[in-house]
């Protein structure tokens, strides 16, 4: 299983008691040696109490609620964006061209499109919505075409804090925010464009972001890696936080299990949703004539490594920080401002509240 | 160029997509598992009862602990609520366990007020995690939730029913925090007496509204044994911290020169039901219940009272926006009328004052011409009785100067009467 699990046999040794009242606290009989900071006082329990089985009552609640996970794919047409949440989620998820006789029309605006889906394995119910973005980067001029995204990211938000400050409010916000922005990064081997320069930049701020590099099957390892080395490069020039931020890491394990995505990042993917036969095995790849790229091989190319990250192991970390950051730096965003312009909901909520109390 | 519109297909949503293949979210609840145990998790219950009915022995047992603490004594002036926080770890899980206890609870003559403190307790905390809620820069995930979560109600063990104040604080506190009633020291009832009591009291808190926490029947994992287990509510439970010897295990008793009674026996009591439903299945149940329920019902209270409504549903944000506005420019214009007010009573204060000093001084301007007044009569008149006295002087030195000529005239006359005289007996 991935994922940081701290595992320790038996009952351990108290780290520390903080009693609220002032008064002096008596030192409990002490039958081991006690490793806690001087100052605190140790509790030691004497048999098994089971507080670990609220860990099993939180999973089967989470199993009974299920989850939600909101994902976007952005990049210019041909890319392969939507084989790639296809093969991401094994199933049919986006709707994409199937055979040669179909015209891709190249949208002449850019448009979002939200398709949900419910997907379940092994009883665990997911919720998971994959926003397309099929026209972006192909117009001759792109100005200002990540505003739609941008508006849209905010507006998932706005709708999420529009629910949080009712006053009867649902029992579970239905959450469209969006989890992660997967940025399809085209294969020319060279450096980032200044397109997916600003893009990133701007994204970065509000939403957490995954580059990859699509198509990769054009490129050789070493080209691969000298690639990599430069976008990483670029994208540390221009102070662009791509998702596992740096300064959002916890604790040492955190860091150091970050550290090495991070030095992968951008993974170089191949997307294929078609399965070929290999040594016996039908494994998901693309067939050419000099050979099958198999997709799930991580000696081919690096999709086992983004789909661990995005859905094995960092699934709920992208949420959280959604969550915990960029919803939280849009909700004070959007107190500040409307505190100063007219009064919206919270802030007429907020101000008064903080007026009454400090009365 | 980039006018974008944003197309979403309802009518595809909430598709079920078979899988062709192992993704791997099945992960997730562990993912989420694994999160909240880095986080750590908090418990905090809270202890009501009168004093000696073996709170805190009963905190011991259940959490196979010594926790601190003499056993209060009964001369307490008012209720007041004691909380102390700590760490336990079992395996890979932290808990941060607050345990708040009442101290004084019925001990004194007039308990009207015994449950106003612990109301007032609970609400604290409620209000702490709303104004976090509400702060613009707020840390929420890492806030440490004070939130009672359970609040076990320690019954005493008379055997006949339930006291009114029992029954007056259950009443209040059932909406607010979930109430888990239980009969202290049960070793004192025997058996048919306890069925009788049990009966007794849960007939007396469904007459009475009282609602209880029933431990959820929804999910087919835990639904049988809280079934069942919501049938012997209230728990009677005995509490020990004392490991006896029984048979050829270690086990925690009450001895008795009658017997022994075994605290994890469930022919005995309750207690293994009680520790299996407050923290083995339901621990998590009470935190969410807390607040989802408890705590939005507080939530929308206490905002309703401020005075924000959820207008009609047709004109949801904007109309709030002026209904704020125009709520808002009221406390403003009432903030500036009380200052107005403030302002006006100064400026009447300081005239007030200042006609007392007019006066005060005017009074003293006549009194010091009184007084001159007076000093120049006196000298006058000194000067006058001066001026009769130098009359005087000078009446007299003129009748002296007078009388002195006299007498010389006199003498000389004499003399020269006598010289004539002389001059006359000559011839």
């Amino acid at each position: 299983m991935h994922g940081r699990e701290k595992t320790k046999e038996g009952s351990s040794l108290v780290p520390g008691c903080t009693s609220m009242e002032e008064k002096p606290g008596q030192p409990a009989p002490e039958e081991t040696p006690s490793n806690a900071p001087p100052g605190t006082v140790g509790r030691e329990l004497f048999g098994y109490v089971g507080i670990e089985a609220v860990l099993d009552q939180m999973r089967i609640k989470t199993m009974k609620t299920g989850f939600e996970f909101n994902i976007m794919v952005v990049g210019q047409s041909g890319l392969g964006k939507s084989t790639m949440v296809n093969t991401l989620f094994k199933s049919k998820v986006s709707r994409k061209p199937t055979g040669p006789g179909y015209e891709e029309r190249i949208p002449q605006t850019m448009q979002l499109q939200s398709v949900t889906h419910v997907i379940v394995e092994k009883g665990v119910k997911m919720k998971l919505t994959v926003t397309d973005t099929p026209g972006f980067g192909d117009q001759i001029n792109n100005e200002n075409c990540w505003d739609p995204i941008v508006k849209y990211i905010k507006e998932q938000y706005e709708k999420y804090l529009r629910e949080e400050i009712l006053i009867s409010r649902k029992r579970k916000i239905p959450d469209t925010r969006v989890h992660s922005c997967v940025y399809f990064v085209p294969p020319t081997g060279h450096w980032l464009r200044p397109l997916d320069l600003e893009f990133m930049r701007r994204l970065s701020k509000i939403v957490n972001v995954v580059p990859v590099i699509a198509k990769a099957d054009t490129l050789t390892l070493e080209e691969r890696a000298e690639f990599k080395q430069r976008i990483q490069e670029d994208l540390k020039a221009h102070g662009i936080n791509v998702y596992p931020q740096e300064d959002l890491d916890d604790d040492s394990d955190d860091r150091l299990l970050n550290k090495k995505i991070r030095d992968k990042i951008p993974f170089a993917v191949v997307g294929a949703d078609t399965e070929h036969q290999v040594n016996g095995k039908r494994v998901l790849g693309r067939r050419t004539k000099w050979g099958i790229i198999e997709v799930e091989n991580p000696a081919h190319c690096e999709f086992p490594l983004l789909r661990d990250l995005l859905i094995r192991s960092h699934l709920q970390d992208l949420k959280d920080v959604t969550h915990n950051v960029h919803y939280e730096s849009y909700r004070v965003q959007r107190l500040n401002e409307s505190n100063q312009l007219a009064p919206s909901p919270a802030a007429g909520l907020l101000g008064k509240h903080e007026m009454e109390s400090n009365l | 160029m980039a006018a974008a519109e944003i197309a979403r297909q309802v009518g595809e949503s909430c598709r079920t997509v078979p899988l062709s293949g192992h993704v791997g979210f099945d992960s997730l609840p562990d993912q989420l598992v694994n999160k909240s145990v880095n986080h750590g998790f908090c418990f905090n219950i809270l202890c009501v009862g009168e004093t000696g009915l073996g709170k805190s022995t009963l905190m011991d047992t259940l959490f196979n602990t010594k926790f601190e603490g003499e056993p209060a004594s009964h001369s307490q002036p008012g209720v007041q609520l004691k909380s102390s926080t700590y760490d336990l770890q079992e395996s890979n899980v932290n808990l941060k366990l607050t345990i708040v206890g009442t101290v004084g609870f019925g001990d004194q003559i007039n308990k009207e007020d015994s449950y106003k403190p612990i109301v007032e307790f609970i609400d604290a905390q409620f209000e702490a995690y709303l104004q976090e809620e509400l702060k613009i820069k707020r840390v929420l995930h890492n806030f440490h939730d004070a939130r009672i979560h359970a609040c076990l109600y320690f019954i005493a063990p008379t055997g006949h029913s339930l006291k009114s104040l029992d029954l007056v604080t259950m009443k209040k506190l059932d909406s607010k925090v979930n109430i888990i009633p239980i009969i202290a020291k049960s070793d004192a009832i025997s058996k048919s007496e306890l069925t009788k009591f049990k009966i007794k009291i849960t007939s007396e808190l469904v007459s009475n509204g009282v609602q209880i926490y029933q431990f959820p029947t929804d999910d087919e994992s835990v639904a049988e044994i809280n079934g069942t287990m919501n049938a012997h509510l209230p728990f009677a439970v005995i509490g020990s911290t004392e490991e006896l010897k029984i048979g050829n295990k270690m086990m925690k008793a009450r001895q008795y020169p009658w017997g022994t009674v075994q605290v994890e026996n469930e022919a005995h009591c309750d207690f293994v039901k009680l520790r299996e439903m407050l923290i083995r299945v339901n621990m998590e149940d009470l935190r969410e219940q807390t607040h989802t329920r408890h705590y939005e019902l507080y939530r929308r209270c206490k905002l309703e009272e401020m005075g924000f409504k959820d207008t009609d549903p047709d004109s949801k944000p904007f109309s709030l926006q002026e209904t704020y506005e125009a709520k808002r420019n009221e406390f403003l214009g009432e903030l500036q009328k009380k200052e107005e007010e403030m302002r006006q009573m100064f400026v009447q204060r300081v005239k007030e004052k200042e006609a007392e000093l007019k006066e005060a001084e005017k009074e003293l301007h006549e009194k010091f011409d009184r007084l001159k007044k007076l000093h120049q009569d006196e000298k006058k008149k000194l000067e006058d009785k001066k001026k009769s006295l130098d009359d005087e002087v000078n009446a007299f030195k003129q009748r002296k100067t007078a009388a002195e000529l006299l007498q010389s005239q006199a003498q000389q006359a004499g003399g020269s009467q006598t010289l004539k005289r002389e001059k006359e007996r000559k011839n």
